[in-house]
This record gives C-alpha cells, sequence and structure tokens, in this order.
C-alpha cells in the first residue's frame, strides 16, 4: 500500500534557526502515526508543512502520489483535517456554525450535512443538545470534540492532530484518548498525530516517530523504541517519561 | 437556531457587499452634494456683525433688481474670502480698501510712502514700505482686474481700526492719544488674531508708536469685548463703526500718527459677473454713511437679525416681511438636518475607505506604517487649519463638499486604526484554523476575520461618528450651515442664548449617536462575541 503522504528532503528554518532538519517520512495509509519529542524538536513544523501553514525551505510533500502546490492548496486542505490545541473554534459561530461551516460555504446539501453531523455527534460523544451553544460557553473537553468533528465533518483522507489534548485535566483527557482511538479504528483514519506525552503516543501510535532536534531519531513501535534504541537519546526520552509517571 | 444563522447570513451579506459597491457610488453623490450650491449669484461675508449686514443688503439689493442671490454668513476672515472670490467659488463680498491695500495686494502695490516726522520721530524702513493709504482707487482697480476681480466706489463710510478702551479706565490714566500708551507697558492688551498679524496690524503700529506693552494676548472679537468690560483686558482693537463701542460706552483713542490707512467699505465682485448684476450692486456706492452703518450694526446685534437689520437700510421700517420670521424650531430643525447631513455623508465616506485601509494596513510592512501614519498626520491637523487648506483647491471651495472632505478625513483614523488593531488581535489559532481548513482569503475575511474583529472596527466607527457629529460645528465657518451656524453668530454677537442653541442640540445629537451605535453593537456584533 502506497503512503498517503510523502515527505522527501523537506527542511525549514526560521530566522536562520533550523526547525526542521532535511527529513524523509512516509504516512501510511489507516494508521496513526504518532510524532513525539521534546519541547521544539520540529514535531510541530512537520504538521504545519504538510497543511502548508508554513512553506519548507526545501525538499517536496506530496500528498496522495502528486506534489502540493499553491495553485491548488485551499482544495487539498479540504482533503485533511486539522485539530490544536487551544481547538481553533470561531467564537462568534456557534457549535453547530463552526461544524457546518465549510459544507456550507461549499454549498452541500443542508440536510446531508446535518445527517453527518448528527452522526458525528454520536461518534465524538457529544450532545446534540450543545450545538447552538457558542465556544465560550462549553467546557475545554467540549470544545476539543467540536474541533474534532469540525476536522472530520468533510471525511477528511487524513487528520492532523496537534497536540490535541494538550490543555485538558487528566480525568477528560484520558476519556478523549479512549475515544479517539474507537474513532480511529472505527474510521480507519489515516492520522497524524503530535505529542509530547509518550504513553499516550504508546496508546494511540500504530508507529511512533521520535524527534530531537529537527530531526527523525528513530521510527517503530513503542516496543521497539524500548528495546533496540537508536541512540542514547531514545532511552533517556523513554527513561525520563517513565520517571516522571513514577513520581 | 434559525434566527441565528439568518443573523449571521445578514451581517456576511453587510461586510462583503457594502464595503465593495459603496465605492462605486462615491462619486455619484459628491457630484449630489456639488450641483446643489451653483446656480444663484453668491455673497459671502466675514465673520463679523458688519460683514453679515453688508452681505444681507446685497442679497436684498440683487434680489430687488430680480437677480437670484444667496448669502453665505459669515465664512471666515479676508484669505478664505478673496480666494473664493478669486476661484470662483462665490460671487462678491463686502471688504474695505485698506484690507485690499494691505493685506490681498500686499506684494504688488507697494508703494513708498513720504516719511513723515511727526514728533520728530522717523519711521523704521518697513513702516516707509508700508502701502499708502492714498493709494488710488484706480491703480487698485488695475491690480484686483488681474485676478479677474472689480470694485465698486466707496459705499459712503470708511470703518478703519480703533483701539478703544474702558472709559472709566482711560479717564483713570488720562489716556486720549494712541502715544499715550506709550507711558503705560503695564496695560493689558486683547487682540484679534487678523489684527495681530495683519500688515497694518500691531507690530507695525507698536514700531510706529514707539510701545513696549508688556502684556499682549490673541482674543477673539466678540470674547474680547466681554473681556474688556470684566477687566480682563484694557485695550482692544475694534473697528470704528462698531455698535459696540457705544452699547459697552468705550472709548477710541485717537490716532495721532494717522497710522491706521483708510477702510472706505466696497464690494469686490468677479468681473465675469453680467453687466445688470454689476450695475445693481454698484447702485450702493455712496448711500451708507457712518452713522448709518453703526445704526445698522447695532440694530444687528440687538435683534440678533442680519437681515432684518439690513432691511432698514431699504426704510421698510421693521421689516417684518423679510427672511427674519422664521420660527425657532424651523431653524432649529434645518441647523440639525443639515448638522446630520454633514457628519452622516462624511461618517459613511469615512467608513467605506477607512475599513479596507484598515484591512490593508492589518497587514502590516512598510504600506500598514504608511496608512497609520497618514490618517495618523491628518488627526494632528488643527480642524481650522485644515478647511483653509482645502478652501482654495479647485473641487473643493466654500462648500459643504470642503466640509464633509475635512470630517471624513478625521473620521478616518479611528477606523482605520481600530480595524487594523481589530484584525491584528485574532489569536494565531484561530488565523491558521481558518487557512487549514480550506477557505479561500475573501471569505477568510468576510466569514471570520471581520466578524471576530466586529467590535472593534464598530468601536472605532463609533468614536467617529461621535467626533463628526460634533466638529461638524466647524464647518459653519465655511459657510456649510449646520449646528455651527447658531454657536458662530452666538460668539459673534457674544449672545450666549444663540450659543446654546447650537451647543445643545450638538450635544444632544452626539449622545444619540452614541446611543444608536450601543444599539447597533447588539445587532452587529455577533452574540458569541458578546457572552
Amino acid at each position: 500500500m502506497s503512503a498517503l503522504v510523502q515527505l522527501t528532503d523537506v527542511s525549514k528554518r526560521y530566522d536562520g534557526a533550523t526547525a526542521l532538519q532535511p527529513t524523509d517520512l512516509s504516512i501510511e495509509r489507516g494508521k496513526t502515526t504518532v510524532l513525539i519529542g521534546p519541547s521544539g524538536c520540529g514535531k510541530s513544523t512537520l504538521l504545519r508543512l504538510i497543511i502548508r501553514l508554513i512553506e519548507p525551505e526545501s525538499g517536496t510533500i506530496e500528498f496522495d502520489g502528486a506534489p502540493i502546490t499553491p495553485d491548488k492548496i485551499d482544495i487539498l486542505r479540504r482533503r485533511i483535517g486539522y485539530v490544536i490545541q487551544e481547538g481553533g473554534l470561531f467564537p462568534h459561530l456557534t457549535a453547530r456554525a463552526n461544524v457546518l461551516l465549510m459544507a456550507r460555504h461549499l454549498g452541500k446539501p443542508e440536510t446531508e450535512s446535518r445527517q453527518r453531523l448528527a452522526e458525528l455527534c454520536v461518534l465524538t460523544r457529544f450532545s446534540e443538545n450543545l450545538l447552538g451553544h457558542y465556544p465560550v460557553e462549553l467546557s475545554g473537553g467540549q470544545r476539543q470534540r467540536v474541533s474534532l468533528m469540525r476536522a472530520l465533518m468533510l471525511s477528511p483522507e487524513l487528520l492532523l492532530l496537534d497536540e490535541p489534548l494538550g490543555a485538558l485535566d487528566p480525568l477528560v483527557r484520558a476519556a478523549l484518548q479512549k475515544d479517539l482511538k474507537e474513532i480511529f479504528a472505527r474510521l480507519q483514519q489515516t492520522a497524524l498525530l503530535v505529542t509530547h506525552d509518550l504513553a499516550e503516543a504508546a496508546y494511540l501510535g500504530d508507529e511512533i516517530v521520535l524527534m530531537n532536534e529537527g530531526r527523525i531519531v528513530q521510527r517503530g513501535s513503542i516496543a521497539d523504541l524500548r528495546q533496540k534504541p537508536a541512540s542514547s537519546f531514545v532511552t533517556e526520552f523513554i527513561n525520563a517519561q517513565r520517571a516522571l509517571v513514577l513520581t | 437556531m434559525n434566527l441565528i444563522r439568518k443573523r449571521g447570513k445578514a451581517e456576511i451579506r453587510f461586510w462583503g457587499r457594502r464595503t465593495l459597491n459603496s465605492f462605486s457610488c462615491l462619486p455619484a453623490f459628491l457630484i449630489l452634494i456639488s450641483s446643489s450650491f451653483a446656480q444663484p449669484v453668491v455673497i459671502g461675508s466675514k465673520k463679523f456683525t458688519e460683514s453679515y449686514v453688508l452681505g444681507e443688503i446685497a442679497k436684498r439689493t440683487l434680489n430687488d433688481a430680480g437677480i437670484p442671490a444667496e448669502h453665505r454668513q459669515g465664512m471666515g476672515g479676508t484669505i478664505i474670502l478673496w480666494e473664493a472670490l478669486r476661484t470662483g467659488q462665490i460671487d462678491a463680498y463686502p471688504e474695505y480698501t485698506g484690507t485690499i491695500a494691505e493685506e490681498i495686494l500686499k506684494n504688488r502695490l507697494r508703494s513708498r510712502r513720504e516719511p513723515s516726522d511727526v514728533d520728530g520721530q522717523r519711521e523704521s524702513v518697513d513702516e516707509q514700505d508700508r502701502v499708502n493709504q492714498s493709494t488710488s482707487p484706480q491703480k487698485m482697480r488695475e491690480a484686483l482686474a488681474k485676478s479677474g476681480v472689480g470694485m465698486t466706489a466707496s459705499l459712503g463710510f470708511n470703518n478703519t481700526y480703533a483701539l478703544v478702551m474702558r472709559r472709566d479706565k482711560a479717564q483713570s490714566l488720562d489716556l486720549h492719544k494712541i502715544s499715550d500708551l506709550r507711558d503705560h507697558p503695564e496695560l493689558k492688551i486683547g487682540l484679534t488674531h487678523e489684527f495681530l498679524d495683519r500688515q497694518d496690524g500691531w507690530r507695525p503700529l507698536v514700531g510706529r508708536y514707539q510701545l513696549n506693552p508688556r502684556s499682549v494676548i490673541g482674543i477673539d472679537h466678540a470674547l474680547g469685548y466681554a473681556a474688556l468690560k470684566n477687566g480682563s483686558i484694557d485695550l482692544k482693537d475694534a473697528y470704528s463703526t462698531d455698535a459696540k463701542i457705544a452699547q459697552y460706552d468705550l472709548v477710541t483713542l485717537e490716532d495721532d500718527l494717522q497710522f491706521f490707512p483708510r477702510y472706505d467699505a466696497i464690494f469686490l465682485y468677479r468681473l465675469a459677473l453680467p453687466g445688470s448684476t454689476i450695475a445693481a450692486l454698484r447702485k450702493l456706492e455712496g448711500t451708507l454713511e457712518e452713522k448709518k452703518m453703526i445704526r445698522l450694526n447695532a440694530k444687528a446685534e440687538r435683534t440678533k437679525d442680519y437681515a432684518r437689520a439690513a432691511s432698514s437700510y431699504f426704510n421698510d421700517g421693521a421689516g417684518s416681511t423679510i427672511a427674519g420670521g422664521e420660527s425657532f424650531s424651523h431653524k432649529l430643525a434645518r441647523w440639525t438636518s443639515r448638522h446630520l447631513e454633514l457628519a452622516g455623508f462624511s461618517l459613511l465616506l469615512s467608513v467605506i475607505v477607512g475599513v479596507p485601509l484598515g484591512i490593508w494596513a492589518s497587514r502590516g510592512g512598510a504600506i500598514g506604517q504608511v496608512i497609520l501614519g497618514f490618517t495618523g498626520v491628518v488627526q494632528t491637523i488643527p480642524s481650522l487649519a485644515l478647511l483653509a487648506l482645502l478652501v482654495p483647491l479647485p473641487f473643493f471651495g466654500i462648500s459643504a463638499r470642503t466640509a464633509i472632505a475635512a470630517l471624513f478625513l478625521y473620521g478616518l483614523l479611528p477606523i482605520v486604526r481600530n480595524t487594523a488593531t481589530g484584525l491584528q488581535d485574532i489569536p494565531r489559532s484561530l488565523r491558521e484554523s481558518a487557512i487549514a481548513l480550506g477557505l479561500e482569503p475573501g471569505p477568510r475575511l468576510r466569514k471570520i476575520f471581520l466578524p471576530i474583529a466586529s467590535r472593534s472596527i464598530l468601536g472605532g466607527i463609533k468614536t467617529s461618528a461621535v467626533i463628526n457629529v460634533g466638529t461638524a460645528t466647524l464647518a459653519a465657518l465655511i459657510g456649510a450651515g449646520g449646528l455651527g451656524e447658531p454657536i458662530l453668530s452666538g460668539l459673534n454677537l457674544n449672545d450666549h442664548v444663540t450659543i446654546l442653541q447650537g451647543a445643545i442640540p450638538a450635544a444632544v445629537l452626539a449622545l444619540l449617536v452614541q446611543g444608536l451605535f450601543d444599539l447597533l453593537d447588539r445587532v452587529l456584533i455577533p452574540k458569541g462575541l458578546r457572552l
């Protein structure tokens, strides 16, 4: 099976500082790939490069076998869902209007959209009664569920999640982790998730990509990372996270 | 739910269409404004009683001769009137020979005056260089003709400058002549700004008389009388036909060195006027002696009604048939509707231009800096100066257009700035979410960014509206009407009641506008931003 996204030799610099070294990465269809690493390791940069919020310095990014070009970027973005830590919900729109925004903009039939919205509410365990609420009237967890619905509304081929659970309290976070895993499995969703939490990565990821200082250090299952660390950094990172859990 | 959605759509339309399409109707309504100010003979007048009265007399004379005429009262000082005449925005206005020689033709008619040796004192070179009072009317006419302007013969009186004081003060100090001031440098002197700056004004007079006053301030003419009365100043400049001299029992200091030139009242008119119009104006020559003018001025100040005062020139008695009969409520309605017209049109323009400029400025960079810098600089120009700068320009002149243009410029900054900051303050996460969803730049702006910035943008528009309603009172300075009209003539007559007739409605209007926009906030700012 060919990769949905293929990065070849992609690099990025911010104001002279390297954020991402020339990197190759392929994202397999139907799988959840997790990017993990310390702050500033380049994992969010990689995500933002794929949806073209930033332009790469060098290299090519192919989506579904075709290189991403600026003229078709908006059409491409509609095939990708994007969820960020703070939810990114528009405060002037209700939960419903946020989710339906693009469907309405693209002139999709309202009845179909409503039906899809009802399905998504079930899928994400979001009460339909809350759809008329504005983002400020919702809790953090509810907002992330709405954000997820918005990302899934157009049935995207790829779902990008940039620390989607980072701002939630532990109980809500655990519940959402479980729900996410179910959703990904049910939809056979290709997903690329950024986190700095190893447990989350191990729980959700089919494959884990560990990054440090702008480059990929190791790629594989959590067992691979534990048993066959590619460098001392891998061991260090895993041990540090374990120590954090124990204390 | 449905309600909310409908409102959302209406709002999108508001942001989308209005901002784009309104550009196209801009020229149309500017033409509309301009066309209403064209046909009749336009008489201008300066901002003081006698000029108002003379303007009314000219208007009435022309009307009596079957020539339609309108009078634009109290448009400002000499330079504004002269520029308006020269460029054809007005057709005639009352002027004084001394002013023509000293101010208007100052660079053309320099003729040396015989050095006078009064009191054995030599005049300064500057003094000698001054245009002399005997500059012949013929020479003046020739010089004026170069600007396409003609001049009537004297209307019959000489309204020269005079220095006046309270009678009791003058008597206690034993002051009779201007040269007596030399021994009293302690006197507090309050002069009109025009007199302070004139070629035949204060500075040359001080040189000529060798005065050394310690305290000289600039003060409005009408306010100066009040200051004289309550003793905050001791001496001020006046016109010799000023009715207030008698009214306040003031004494005129004798111009013992014959410093002031003659100020024979005349009408200046455009030579391009039809012969019949000029002939009608010239009928006024030699018909107004000094005593009569003083009487008309006194009547104008007493009745607060220039048209009625002018009518006694025609020996109509009380002149109750003349336009003076306009009721207060009618006048108030006229002032207020004009005021709202000025403030409203200018605000509309500010919004139409300001919001797109603000969007542009929000993108930062050099252009953003230039836009914000320009609108900021405009704001620092004093409103009077801005009006004076616009008046000589071809398209503007003495009209509502100029007032609207000035108000429009003042209204820009709050709107541009608030639009720009409102957009810039949108968090990066929202900005990027809109992009990541695949919304194109246009819909992104209309559906997401502008609504989120709506509170800030509306706040800017509200500020502009309140400022415009207040500043629109200045439109009266260039004869554009509005609530500034009673304020200005009240100031001129030193009549508080008349001032309040304009000031109170203007303040009430500002409050109403504020209230209206508070209501608009509820309609236009999306509910999700108000929770």
